[in-house]
């Protein structure tokens, strides 16, 4: 097998898709925990605000999850196929939210009518809620196993079996950890009483997660198979737990001497390490089987070719520093508080 | 109804009604770089109030473009496991490439030219204007690519047997080089600019004929109308391209584009016609020979029929593949006769002063609109049984475990949503055209007090 710094592809590849996904749940973490503050946002202007503050910024967002798709169904298909296909009433259901959320966005600022703002109001907080609870009840799922059988198919339930009481734990924190992510977002972005709203509220938040982290941890320590072990084989990985925990606590303090930048830098790390957790726990497994570890999906069994993960592995190179460039002329444009003007949501 | 049949039902509508917004911004995108850059040579301010209307109808059909289009990304996935698993190799970098190269310019610079108005200098402004309708170009060429690559598979070979055989690449450039992809890229394009600009002819004939902003209204439209003349013309050429191509590449699907089932014989070419399957006879007006005259030159050339395929190697609705095809020729040769005709008057003088000719600019924003369509129900159906040519069927590609309920659940939800979408997008368009590109009540006459 090919190797790049002893390294081999479809581990470098495990390596983009995570950072892909990590940046996504990271800049989209906090556009939908914006949204699932909106309607503790009492006024309407409060709102037009929140919206505003992600306007310029949430279509460049979005990319990180079309390039982490898209990387996903490259350079592993099979993983691809396999957790779409089995998921496929959370997918479903993911996909026609963005397409409310997006919705929401652009038309609810484009009358006047108290009815068409506050319909549009309920449809953004929802969408952005149950965004980021999907994303962390399939995220639970993966950690949990899916009944493979052979040649990668699903053997599960249909409609309501990716609703099992972790996965619902693991919704919980996302969306407790988006709305903390979203909640320091606005602060930075937000003057007046819309942000002595969000000091209180952020607040909230951390406690909801606190609790909502605390309990999913104890339930997979407990109860995922292998965790435990995981652990006992490279006790290093015990410092991932330990920074995350660091990195959330160091929040509080950077709000209250009103270093917003900081602290949203250090809920990201946040995010970050809870999904190196994730990765290392998995790897190489991308999808663990409850019927036979045989059967699980891993980085090899799932990886394309050699030669097309080397071909992929050049685009990245190529193409993530022109990415990076754009976005980095992008934040530094939008730099600073929302301020609405007419080509405003 | 089976899994297959309602992922294909669902696989169509959901990219049909995708495909109404990305050709349109596609060509309103041309046509608002083409204004903006005479805004910055001229400095005219006519010319920065069309930017800045022609924005506005951009980002709605942008913004809807981009929620309809990320559902599609994960369609494939969803809906099509198998296939997913056949062609992730090739097909899933030609969609990863898409996002990594065109997608993140068109996304990232879209802030800058939607909000940016106050925050950039005007040359930065075009810039991104220009970067976003670049992004937008790349896109197509990606997915275009990725589509040919179905079409006419070239670059890989099959690895694997039964359930575990799947497609490698070989050779990168020559996949993305397939037989078909350029011809199609460069014919999908223009019918990308001519979406968008027959919709800008559209409503700037509207003003013209209610009398409202007729200034800035006559200079769109004769932007628009050397470009709609200048691509309809050519997209005959890249039309006539393509088919060379297909029949070579896919003879099928040409027989079954113009019904001609007799194994080996001169094909004729149909102006309209109807085909009967059971029969295999075809009724309508033709150039006898015709179809053999264009791909060789020769009336009396003959020409692979339906019938040297195997029976479940033919495309299943040659009258729909015969009629879809035909209905796009005809608008085809409509735009050009109409933007010829127009460009004729413009020469002596008169453009604006024929009311029915207005007319018909206004309602012909749907013709390139329905061509898009059915060229491309053509180009899809007539591929089957195929959902890789010559390696994997349709009937084989599908999710077999995901069950018909599941499907028809997600069907009718976006059945509903993307109605309302629809309904969203045109009431929304409709008000802002209504509305006009600046206040006329405070700006009788003409715009130039307002600037």
């Amino acid at each position: 097998m090919e190797t790049f710094l002893g390294i081999d592809y479809p581990t470098l590849w495990y390596l983009v898709v995570g950072l892909l996904f990590s940046g996504y749940a990271i800049l989209e973490g906090f556009d939908y925990g914006a949204g699932a503050w909106h309607l503790f946002f009492k006024k309407d202007l409060s709102r037009r605000i929140a919206i505003n503050a992600i306007g310029p910024l949430w279509d460049a967002n979005q990319v990180w999850l079309i390039i982490g798709g898209g990387a996903l169904f490259a350079g592993f298909p099979v993983m691809y196929a396999t957790m779409l296909s089995a998921m496929y009433i959370p997918f479903m259901l993911f996909l026609l939210l963005l397409v409310l959320r997006s919705s929401a966005i652009k038309f609810r600022s484009s009358e006047e009518m108290k009815w068409w703002r506050t319909t549009w109001d309920i449809i953004y907080f929802i969408s952005n809620t149950l965004i980021a609870f999907l994303l962390g009840v399939v995220l639970g799922n993966v950690l949990q196993g899916f009944e493979i059988g052979e040649n990668y198919t699903y053997k599960g339930g249909i409609f309501f079996a990716f609703l099992s009481p972790y996965a619902i734990m693991a919704g919980f924190t996302t969306l407790s950890l988006f709305m903390t992510q979203g909640a320091i977002f606005l602060l930075l972005k937000t003057e007046g009483r819309l942000h002595s709203r969000l000091t209180f509220l952020l607040k909230k938040g951390m406690i909801f997660f606190i609790i909502s982290f605390a309990v999913t941890s104890l339930y997979t320590l407990i109860f995922l198979p292998g965790v435990t072990d995981r652990f006992k084989e490279q006790p290093l990985f015990f410092t991932l737990p330990i920074l995350a925990f660091l990195a959330v606590a160091n929040v509080p303090r950077l709000v209250s001497k009103k270093k917003y930048f900081q602290a949203l830098i250090f809920s990201s790390l946040t995010m970050a390490f809870l999904l190196m957790l994730v990765a290392f726990q998995l790897y190489p497994v991308l999808l663990p089987s409850t019927i036979d570890p045989a059967f699980s999906v891993t980085i090899y069994n799932a990886a394309s070719s050699q030669k097309s993960l080397g071909i992929m592995l050049t685009m990245v190179v190529v193409g993530a520093p022109l990415l990076a460039g754009y976005l980095i002329f992008l934040y530094k444009t939008f730099n600073g508080k929302v301020q609405l003007d007419d080509t405003s949501y | 109804m089976d899994t297959e049949i309602l992922a294909r039902i669902q696989f169509a509508f959901t990219i049909a009604f995708h495909y109404i917004y990305p050709p349109l911004s596609i060509g309103i995108g041309l046509i608002m770089a083409i204004m903006e850059g005479l805004y910055l040579k001229t400095g005219n301010k006519q010319y920065e109030v069309l930017t800045r209307f022609w924005l506005k109808i951009f980002a709605i059909t942008f913004g809807i473009g981009v929620a309809t289009g990320i559902i599609m990304e994960f369609e494939f996935g969803t809906n099509w496991s198998v296939y997913s698993r056949y062609v992730g190799d090739i097909f899933g970098s030609a969609l990863a490439a898409e996002g990594l190269f065109a997608f993140g310019l068109e996304s990232t610079f879209l802030g800058i030219l939607l909000f940016g108005w106050n925050r950039v200098s005007p040359k930065v402004h075009f810039f991104s204007t220009i970067m976003v309708f670049l992004g937008s170009m790349f896109s197509a060429v990606w997915i275009v690519v990725a589509n040919s690559w179905q079409q006419t598979p070239a670059g890989y070979h099959i690895v694997g047997e039964g359930f575990d055989a799947r497609a490698e690449v070989t050779d990168f450039w020559a996949m993305v080089f397939n037989p078909s992809s350029v011809d199609r890229i460069i014919h999908v394009w223009q019918g990308a600019f001519l979406a968008g600009t027959f919709l800008v002819l559209s409503v700037h004939a509207y003003y013209l004929l209610k009398g409202r902003y007729v200034e800035i209204s006559k200079k769109a439209f004769k932007i628009s109308l050397v470009v709609a003349t200048i691509i309809s013309l050519t997209q005959l050429l890249s039309g006539h391209s393509s088919a060379d191509g297909v029949a070579v590449n896919q003879p099928a699907k040409l027989a079954a584009m113009e019904g001609h089932y007799e194994k080996s014989a001169p094909a004729d070419l149909y102006l309209f016609g109807w085909v009967d399957d059971e029969t295999q006879e075809v009724t309508g007006i033709k150039l006898p020979g015709g179809l053999s005259f264009l791909v060789h030159q020769d009336f009396e050339e003959p020409i692979t029929g339906l019938n040297a395929f195997p029976e479940n190697e033919r495309p299943g609705q040659v009258n729909a593949v015969f009629q879809f095809y035909h209905i796009m020729i005809s608008i085809g040769m409509f735009l050009i006769g109409l933007t010829l005709y127009a460009c004729y008057l413009w020469w002596r003088g008169t453009l604006f002063d024929k009311k029915w000719l207005l007319k018909i600019f206004a309602y012909s924003v749907l013709l390139p609109q329905i061509a898009n369509q059915v060229g491309w129900f053509a180009a899809e159906m007539g591929r089957q049984p195929w959902i890789v040519y010559g390696h994997l069927r349709t009937d084989e590609g599908f999710s077999q475990e995901v069950s018909s309920n599941q499907i028809l659940f997600s069907l009718i939800l976006f059945l509903v949503v993307y109605t309302v979408l629809f309904l969203l997008f045109i009431y929304s368009v409709n008000k802002k055209i209504k509305h006009g590109p600046y206040d006329e009540a405070k700006n009788p006459d003409e715009f130039l007090k307002y600037v």
